[in-house]
């Protein structure tokens, strides 16, 4: 039996927000529904949102899951984590803020708050009417589990947002490679070709030009540095996850940025701001950059 | 550590029966000697080994001399189907299923790796097999055909000595894992086509660590295990002495007690199945209707999960198992429910309750009183309700699609 915190096995036996809310057509109101997953997986889940259009506030939320213990229970703890956000700030809360509020998910069981996180941008999507297909998910790129239609995109993408490591990572948190098992391999290359385009081209050049951190740089060298950077090491990322990120402008240390493409809009922004791009100019130009977007 | 419960997971293993403790504990305590020694501390335990082995010859209709002890079926299983191999060397193909337990498919994938040919006989929608298959992938270069008696999962018997018949008519070995059907169903190797027979301990009320191999008398053997050479020399190793006087024990009650228990749990069994397929809609058995060990049913509930029946289930102390993914390990659901093309919305909900003799009236009336308030709580939480709902079409023909 898996190992549920008291706090997944209380929101799955207690869930207080399962159901649909029906569209009355009250004025001001809009209500949009996101749905991940099919049956044929495992796991679905189709949310509901009742949002107040002029502030984008959500007033309302219910899901509807097929799923484990752990489905359940992360769709419970979604709503509870988004009632009351408004859409943007909803968009903030990750996969990682659902397991946290469960207590923690047994490894093997992080998709599902994955598809928590997923079902969330589904909708929200769906209310702004932006086309899913146009974001990085399962119709892009080359499918590499084909037990469970995962794209390579996908599994890029879930590669950079959670810092995973090994092809087990990534079947915990999107289960591709959990079926036969075929695309292990294809998964370990993915990762080793994320991690390579982390550290190599940038360090490389870095040393070639002599540019060490020890070495003020002019603000015509970091400017052509936070640039370099962007384009070899964070936009290959971001454009294969149907994004992209354009420099904006540089004042001191701060770095403003457009988010570009799916990146626009998608639920885990922060974290491609934060993880993706901030994260990575501090290793690379100063540790004291603050990426903001514009 | 919760003691008592509703105990519907026989097919997992079973409890150990208390006159099987009572009969074990003297050799885990006073007569501890070891049966190969030459002194008669151990050979007095050496008599009682012989005597277990006679009782497990009993409930096979086997001679003892053809009866091997292991550590369990997954043993047995392994060095079976090894020894078949060893002594052919000359034959490369092995036919099996691809409802086995893995203790044979995992085996049979390295085998490939090791350059054996293997068929994998598929099963249709009841799980059973297609003897035309069979006979199509019957050559002269058959080693040997590893097929299980009963299925773990849905209880489904195969009709083992009609494929016996077809196997012997081609000069292949025939091995036969009967870890679910030993003990349902009666035994007579004497009267069988079947070459090498698999039985486990811990699934007829002996201790988990125990079992033993039926092997055919002149049926050339290469022993897996080497060493000391107990066994006669079949499966060097200590013999685990508790175990098999416990294992003896079992296969002596189970004799006794096969018609009566068998019958009884048959009735206990199809009260649960039909009540349940009567007052709850949208869920159907899994497996052939009357080709079925007596204590087996699998039950698919449309448009909900395995894990999430099993723990509502579990709240209410009542053991059972699954076929869907999330309860187990893998990601993937039940090999054997695939097999049999079972479709997803039924596949991912299918609980299966195995019995046992010790299954009573009143265990079996509360799983019917709680079930169905069960299943109506996880449905109203589904997103699922009915076949017609376009997104579950749409989305199970694009996952079988994209999975050719």
């Amino acid at each position: 039996m898996w190992d549920y915190t008291d706090k997944v096995l209380d929101l799955f036996y207690n869930p207080k927000h399962q159901g649909a809310i029906e569209d009355k057509g009250e004025p001001g109101i809009k209500v949009a529904v996101g749905d991940v997953g099919s049956i044929a997986c495992g796991d679905a889940l189709r949310l509901h949102l009742k949002v107040e259009q002029d502030t984008e506030k959500i007033l309302d939320a219910r899901f509807q899951t097929f799923g484990c213990t752990s489905a359940i229970a992360s769709s419970e703890a979604l709503i509870e984590l988004i009632q009351g956000k408004t859409l943007d700030e909803a968009l903030k809360v990750t996969n990682k803020d659902i397991a946290s509020h469960l207590g923690g998910l047994p490894e093997a069981k992080m998709h599902c708050s994955v598809m928590g996180q997923e079902a969330l941008e589904a909708a929200i999507y769906n209310y702004r009417g932006i086309k899913r297909e146009a974001h990085d998910d399962d119709d892009e790129g080359a499918l590499i589990c084909t037990c469970f239609g995962i794209s390579e995109s996908k599994i890029r993408r879930v590669i950079v947002e959670n810092n995973l490591t090994t092809a087990e990572d990534v079947t915990n948190y999107v289960k591709a490679g959990g079926g036969c098992g075929s695309c292990l391999a294809s998964i370990d290359d993915i990762i080793a070709s994320v991690q390579q385009q982390a550290v190599t081209p940038v360090s490389a050049s870095l040393n070639t030009n002599g540019q060490t951190s020890a070495k003020k740089l002019t603000s015509v060298q970091k400017i052509a540095l936070i640039q370099r950077v962007l384009d070899e090491e964070v936009r290959p990322v971001l454009i294969a996850d149907g994004g992209d990120v354009e420099l904006y402008d540089v004042e001191g240390d701060r770095v403003k940025v457009i988010l570009q493409g799916a990146c626009g809009s998608c639920s885990s922004s922060t974290a491609t701001l934060k993880i993706a791009i901030e994260s990575r100019l501090r290793d690379r130009v100063s540790q004291n950059i603050v990426v903001e977007a514009v | 550590m919760q003691k008592n419960c509703i105990y519907l997971d026989n097919n997992a293993t079973t409890k150990v029966d208390p006159e099987v403790v009572e009969a074990m504990l003297p050799y885990l305590t006073d007569y501890y000697g070891n049966p190969s020694s030459m002194h008669s501390f151990g050979g007095q335990v050496k008599k009682v080994v012989n005597q277990a082995r006679e009782q497990v010859a009993a409930l096979l209709g086997a001679d003892e001399s053809e009866v091997i002890f292991t550590s369990g079926g997954t043993e047995g299983d392994n060095a079976a189907i090894r020894a078949a191999l060893l002594a052919q060397p000359q034959k490369r193909h092995i036919i099996t299923t691809q409802v086995e337990h893995p203790a044979v498919l995992t085996l049979c994938k390295q085998l490939e790796n090791q350059g054996y040919t293997v068929t994998y006989l598929s099963v249709n929608r009841q799980g059973q097999l297609d003897f035309n298959e069979l006979e199509a992938a019957l050559t002269g270069n058959t080693a040997l055909v590893s097929i299980m008696y009963a299925n773990n999962e849905t209880g489904v018997v195969f009709p083992i000595e009609q494929i016996g018949v077809r196997v012997k008519e081609h000069g292949a070995l025939f091995h036969v894992d009967a870890v679910q059907a030993v003990g349902k169903i009666p035994m007579n190797m004497k009267a069988s086509t079947i070459d090498m027979l698999t039985m486990s301990g811990h699934k007829i009320h002996a201790p988990k660590g125990i079992g033993a191999l039926y092997v055919r008398r002149g049926v050339r053997f290469r022993p897996m295990l080497i060493g000391g050479g107990q066994e006669r020399g079949r499966r060097s190793g200590t013999p685990n002495v508790p175990g098999i006087v416990g294992l003896g024990k079992a296969a002596e009650l189970e004799l006794l007690h096969i018609q009566e228990a068998t019958a009884r749990e048959k009735k206990l069994r199809d009260r649960l199945e039909q009540t349940i397929i009567a007052t709850i809609p949208d869920c159907e058995v899994n497996g052939h209707s009357t080709q079925r060990l007596p204590n087996t049913t699998n039950i698919g509930f449309k448009y909900i999960e395995g894990e999430a029946i099993l723990l509502h289930l579990n709240k209410h102390g009542i053991c059972a198992s699954s076929g869907s993914a999330c309860s187990s390990g893998s990601l993937e659901p039940s090999h054997v429910l695939r097999a049999m093309g079972i479709p997803y919305t039924i596949l991912h909900g299918s609980i299966r309750f195995s019995l046992s003799r010790y299954t009573t009236n009143a265990e079996i009336d509360t799983v019917l009183e709680v079930m169905p308030g069960i299943v109506e709580h996880l449905r109203a939480l589904s997103p699922f309700k009915n076949d017609e709902a376009a997104w579950l079409q749409e989305q199970e023909q694009a996952v079988i699609g994209a999975r050719g």
